[in-house]
């Protein structure tokens, strides 16, 4: 009986010592987010959070990847403060949003067409080679078109593997959707989308799945995503673009694709893009959130910090970290026109003004009025290479 | 003190019964579930209209679901396990049952068979990946290695130890004066276990074989990184396809709508499989118990 009285106390004195102890730290933490989406930008956002939360303790960011579709529905049901996806919202998801969405990009990257061909370093392909070996029209790599893009090369007389996702995925979207703009019996069969009907080839889960099927097949070619192809240095195909150069996918050209004029809402895709060096597998991935952020017992200080956080994530910190993994940084007409939308965002029709004051410049440490847009984009080009 | 001895009775009845309800509420629980969310699915195609539809297209504008393609590739696949890991499994439950039944060596061999029953899914599958593919390559079954056949060959190792373990299990119940009777009829070893101990335990190592299958035809993870993934009938070893608990891991992340509908509806359908496989089982084992 004493036993127990004892074991009785000691449990509950754990439990209390447990509970006090979570109180504190409740109190410590003045703000906590909660995003989920997109995996493909995951490996960055993971580590811009983690800078972020450093820099403010009190702030607690918490990202789930659970896929662009998933991001989508949970912004919807509000149970989380922002969803992220590589594929900006069609009509009937904005409809069924009940408010406005405003899409912050917050890097870039491509789509990367890796390979295992022994002896075969460098492969040139265009678009419309890639769309008849993905739809089983061409099967083996000694086949002459593929021949005649590589003069030179001897290409082993064996098996084409495609790979693709077996997951819905914004990777599959990109694809599907360059491969739609430069095949038109793509477009007519294939279609694009998230997930597609293959009728050739293996599917593999994630971008991981894919590429150690490809690494470790000879003969497959799959499409994964560039800061994947990038980390692993796995040999990716270069592509013919539109301007009809044949480009390497690299930080460089993808940050190429992005040299248009951006529509003002940022709701663009990248691919097939007219410039010489563009990469044609392009994309931009975007972080969704209520214009108004007065919905959903949401606080004025969340919001605050919320709209702190994404002008740190398209700031030369955050750019600068994207770079570290892999991903492409925005362009600076892009960081400027994103940084418009950010100052859009209110709160019950109230401004939000985190730290930098919205009216005076592009980024905090740009605020100088008398430079010019160009010297800007000087500046903050070698603000992103030189702090790495 | 009676009293209080009653008062404690009554209070532990309570509890079993209060666990023993949660378990079936949380069954019941999960087929409304199931039912529930696939209703949709059922209701577009019909019932048999989704179960024999090979018809698996995701893309929006074309939507179409059937689970057709992957009930075949879960038999498909299940079955051939089966049969590969018979004249694994048979042994080792002969070796410990019969032949070394009790002794040091039937225990070692016990353990180290049921150990791979311990070895989770994933690492079956990173075996089967890294090790048993390029060997399946050579063999030249086709180009990749991914298909039906790796993704059975896994299969039939982890399901060995479910066979094995019961039906040693059976055989060791055979009462010895049966065998002795056997034996001094002038049988040999290998005629006594032929005539007298397998048919007597024929219907508990059958039933053994059939909770073998129940486990093969759930099996996830493994089974999605050795069989390709794809969607389509597969008609032959070589051929790659898809299983149905394969292909709700897969695609379950981003489905929506129909699709999220159609994904579940494959579930319930498992679910079902399994229950009717582990039913006869049951009934089988049942019988015997009567006999």
């Amino acid at each position: 009986m004493k036993k127990e009285l004892l074991l009785f106390f000691v449990v509950c004195l754990v439990l209390f010592s447990c509970s006090g102890s979570k109180d504190k730290s409740k109190r410590s933490v003045g703000v906590t987010l909660s995003g989920a989406g997109a995996t493909f930008p995951y490996p960055f956002y993971s580590i811009v959070f983690r800078d972020y939360m450093r820099k403010h303790p009190g702030v607690t960011i918490n990202y789930g990847a659970i896929g662009s579709g998933g991001g989508i529905r949970s912004l919807r049901d509000k149970s989380v403060d922002f969803g992220a996806s590589d594929a900006f919202l069609n009509e009937k998801e904005i409809a069924s949003m009940g408010a406005e969405v405003v899409h912050i990009p917050t890097c870039m990257g491509g789509v990367a067409l890796s390979y295992t061909l022994k002896g075969v370093d460098s492969l040139r392909l265009t678009g419309e080679l890639v769309a008849d070996i993905f739809m089983g029209e061409i099967t083996r790599w000694s086949d002459p078109r593929i021949a005649a893009e590589n003069p030179g090369i001897s290409l082993p007389d064996i098996e084409i593997t495609p790979v693709y996702r077996s997951d819905g995925s914004g990777t599959t979207f990109v694809f599907s959707d360059y491969m739609s703009k430069v095949s038109p019996k793509w477009n007519k069969v294939m279609g694009k989308g998230k997930a597609l009907k293959w009728n050739t080839g293996l599917a593999a889960k994630g971008n991981p799945g894919v590429a150690s099927v490809v690494q470790l097949t000879e003969g497959a070619i799959g499409y994964i995503g560039s800061e994947y192809a990038f980390t692993l240095q796995m040999p990716s195909a270069i592509l013919k673009n539109k301007a009809g150069n044949y480009v390497k996918a690299s930080l460089k050209t993808i940050a190429a694709a992005a040299e248009t004029d951006l529509p003002d809402d940022m709701k663009l895709t990248l691919t097939d893009m007219p410039h010489p060096d563009a990469y044609p597998i392009s994309l931009m991935t975007w972080l969704l959130v209520y214009r108004d952020q007065a919905y959903g017992g949401h606080s004025k200080q969340e919001a605050e910090v919320l709209v702190d956080l994404l002008n740190y994530i398209i700031g030369p910190e955050g750019q600068q970290l994207a770079e570290q993994v892999n991903f492409v940084p925005l362009p600076f007409q892009a960081v400027q026109k994103t940084q418009r939308l950010i100052n859009r965002i209110h709160f019950a029709g109230e401004r939000i003004s985190a730290v930098p004051d919205p009216e005076i410049a592009v980024v905090e440490f740009l605020s100088t009025d008398t430079v010019t847009d160009h010297q800007r984009k000087v500046r903050y080009e070698k603000s992103i290479t030189n702090e790495r | 003190m009676k009293n209080r001895l009653r008062m404690k009775d009554r209070v532990f009845k309570g509890l079993l019964f209060a666990a023993a309800l949660t378990i079936l509420i949380l069954t019941a629980g999960v087929v409304y579930v199931l039912i529930k969310n696939s209703l949709d699915a059922f209701q577009t195609y019909g019932f048999f209209g989704f179960i024999f539809n090979a018809e698996w297209d995701p893309r929006s504008d074309s939507e179409e679901y059937g689970a057709w393609s992957f009930i075949i590739g879960t038999l498909f696949t299940a079955f051939f396990a089966l049969l590969l890991c018979i004249p694994f499994s048979l042994p080792v439950a002969l070796f410990n049952g019969e032949y070394f039944k009790g002794r040091k060596i039937s225990s070692v061999v016990g353990s180290v068979v049921d150990l791979l029953a311990g070895i989770p899914s994933i690492v079956y599958g990173l075996w089967g990946f890294y090790t048993l593919r390029p060997i399946v390559i050579q063999l030249g079954v086709n180009a990749s290695g991914f298909g039906i056949f790796l993704a059975s060959v896994v299969l039939a190792i982890m399901i060995i130890p479910y066979a094995s373990s019961l039906s040693a299990e059976f055989l060791s119940m055979i009462p010895n004066t049966v065998k002795e009777g056997a034996y001094s009829l002038g049988a040999t070893r290998a005629e006594t276990i032929r005539h007298v101990s397998l048919p007597m335990a024929s219907s508990g190592i059958v039933a053994a074989y059939i909770l073998a299958l129940g486990r093969a035809l759930g099996e996830t993870m493994a089974v999605t990184m050795l069989i390709g993934n794809t969607t389509n009938v597969p008609s032959s070893l070589r051929d790659t396809g898809n299983t149905m608990a394969s292909v709700i891991a897969n695609q379950f992340g981003e489905a929506d709508g129909l699709k999220l509908s159609a994904l579940i509806g494959i579930g319930l359908l498992l679910f079902v499989i399994t229950a009717v496989i582990n039913l006869i089982a049951k009934f089988i084992m049942k019988k015997l118990a009567a006999g």
